[in-house]
């Protein structure tokens, strides 16, 4: 039986890990290559990399954290964060990324999704939706550029019609719940998880182990992501799983 | 001891590569045939789709070269589409003729049972459960854990009992996961990602190739 994944995110900029991280046992915290490391030791399923560089050297610079950390681990990881074209895709994969994840750019030029599928396979290609609640709408509306343009796409029709062109797998992030720590957004993830047939990662608003049980039971989502509450060590990766466990949700 | 990972232009090799080179193996990523007889064994990997793949090994005249392999007793290791395309055929986009190495054909997951809806690909952490010993495998502690990490959407069906060694199940769906037949292995998860138990498959896997190459020297 497929077990549930758990995924811890890296914020990336200029090949430094970014959100103060309180880890005394690494020898450098801020080096994405040794979190990483820590993560595949602590149990994490799988890893997701953010790069958030501004600049043209920073992005050169993840190319090369993507290239040491497939030499050293071998968990499957996904490199997202200003990927726009067929060709930032390429460079990525073959410095050993097992997938990319694109968000804006793919909102810009659907067509981006179906190039990458059709080149890489649809399982190497992730769309990472941000979306919000709208009063006025009654529905999830997506956001693009890191949450500060609202779009007219609702976050259900997004993540069909990007299934359609061949991602093979959502991100999805509640920003109401993203920061809060007071568990995922259910009635979101739920809504979304009905509506593809992509494995569906669930993120935005971890705050404890508890929080995780109750995305995998009520949602039956595929996986779950989390940042802060892993860098804070405010729970630890093994402690989920092994709650989950206890709880009896199969996890690895 | 050098192993071939057999270059026809489709899919990630670095990781691959990594992953062999962790294990001490001398690796040469090549389509060239003058180079691949120098090799003690092959592997074959494969990101993309079964038309695709065919028609590149068909035009660098790999397909004939890796038939013939099976003659030589030099060990064979296909990994995900690289293991698919040791089957008869596979129904992926169309119906294409693969290198028939394998008793079975390549279908896609039923994207539903009576009880559940089946999301595809088939993406993460699935356990094995082994029916045979390849020839190659130790025998396993019964508390080991055997997940390893699988992401593909078609798998072998029709496949014939003695060639299946070990199999995980998917969506009410059983997942052929290691296959063998003599020389010729199949792995249709990733070893090179599927951490510790992943890295000791891979690392039995060459330890024959070695343990062979030192008997013929």
């Amino acid at each position: 039986m497929l077990t549930k994944r758990i995924i811890p995110c890296l914020d990336v900029k200029e090949g430094r890990v970014v959100k103060g991280v309180q880890f005394v046992s690494l020898r450098d915290a801020g080096d994405p290559v040794e979190l990483a490391k820590f993560y595949d030791e602590q149990g994490a399923d799988e890893l997701v990399f953010l790069d958030i560089s501004a600049s043209h050297e920073g992005k050169e610079t993840m190319v090369d954290v993507v290239r040491k950390t497939a030499a050293t681990l071998a968990i499957p990881f996904t490199v997202g964060g200003g990927i726009r074209t067929l060709n930032d895709m390429k460079k990525m994969l073959r410095a050993g990324a097992d997938k990319v994840s694109v968000n804006t750019s793919a909102i810009e030029r659907p067509q981006l999704i179906a190039e990458g599928a059709a080149f890489f396979g649809s399982q190497c290609i992730v769309v990472a939706i941000d979306a919000k609640w709208s009063q006025e709408k009654g529905t999830w509306m997506v956001y693009t550029h890191g949450g500060r343009h609202e779009t007219e796409l609702t976050a259900v029709k997004w993540a069909q019609e990007a299934t359609r062109l061949g991602a093979g797998e959502i991100l999805l992030t509640s920003m109401d719940q993203d920061g809060e720590k007071s568990g995922f957004n259910l009635a979101l993830t739920q809504a979304v998880n009905d509506a593809v047939n992509v494995p569906v990662i669930a993120s935005g608003g971890a705050g404890n182990a508890q929080h995780f049980y109750d995305v995998f039971t009520k949602v039956d989502v595929d996986a779950a992501l989390a940042a802060s509450i892993f860098h804070y060590k405010e729970t630890s990766i093994s402690e989920v799983k092994s709650i989950l466990r206890e709880k009896g949700v199969t996890v690895r | 001891m050098k192993i071939g990972v057999i270059d026809y232009g489709m899919g990630n090799l670095y990781s691959v590569e990594q992953a062999l080179l962790r294990l001490n193996c001398e690796v040469f990523i090549t389509s060239d045939i003058k180079v691949l007889n120098q090799m003690d064994g092959y592997l074959l990997p494969g990101v993309g789709a079964f038309p695709d793949a065919m028609s590149r090994l068909n035009e660098l005249g790999l397909d004939v070269y890796i038939k013939q392999l099976v003659k030589t007793n030099k060990p064979l290791l296909g990994i995900c589409l690289g293991m698919q395309l040791l089957y008869e055929d596979s129904k992926e986009n169309c119906l294409t003729t693969g290198l028939g190495l394998l008793t079975g054909r390549i279908q896609k997951f039923n994207d539903s049972d009576s009880q559940q809806r089946v999301r595809i690909p088939h993406m993460g952490w699935n356990p094995l459960s082994f029916t045979q010993q390849p020839s190659w495998l130790p025998d396993l502690d019964k508390e080991d854990s055997t997940h390893v990490y699988f992401v593909h959407s078609f798998l072998a069906r029709n496949t014939t009992q003695h060639e299946v060694v070990a199999s995980s199940t998917y969506g009410g769906q059983v997942v052929p996961g290691i296959v063998q037949k003599g020389n010729i292995t199949g792995m249709q998860f990733h070893p090179e990602k599927s951490g510790p138990f992943g890295k000791y498959l891979l690392g039995q896997w060459v330890r024959q190739v070695r343990d062979r190459e030192r008997q013929n020297t």
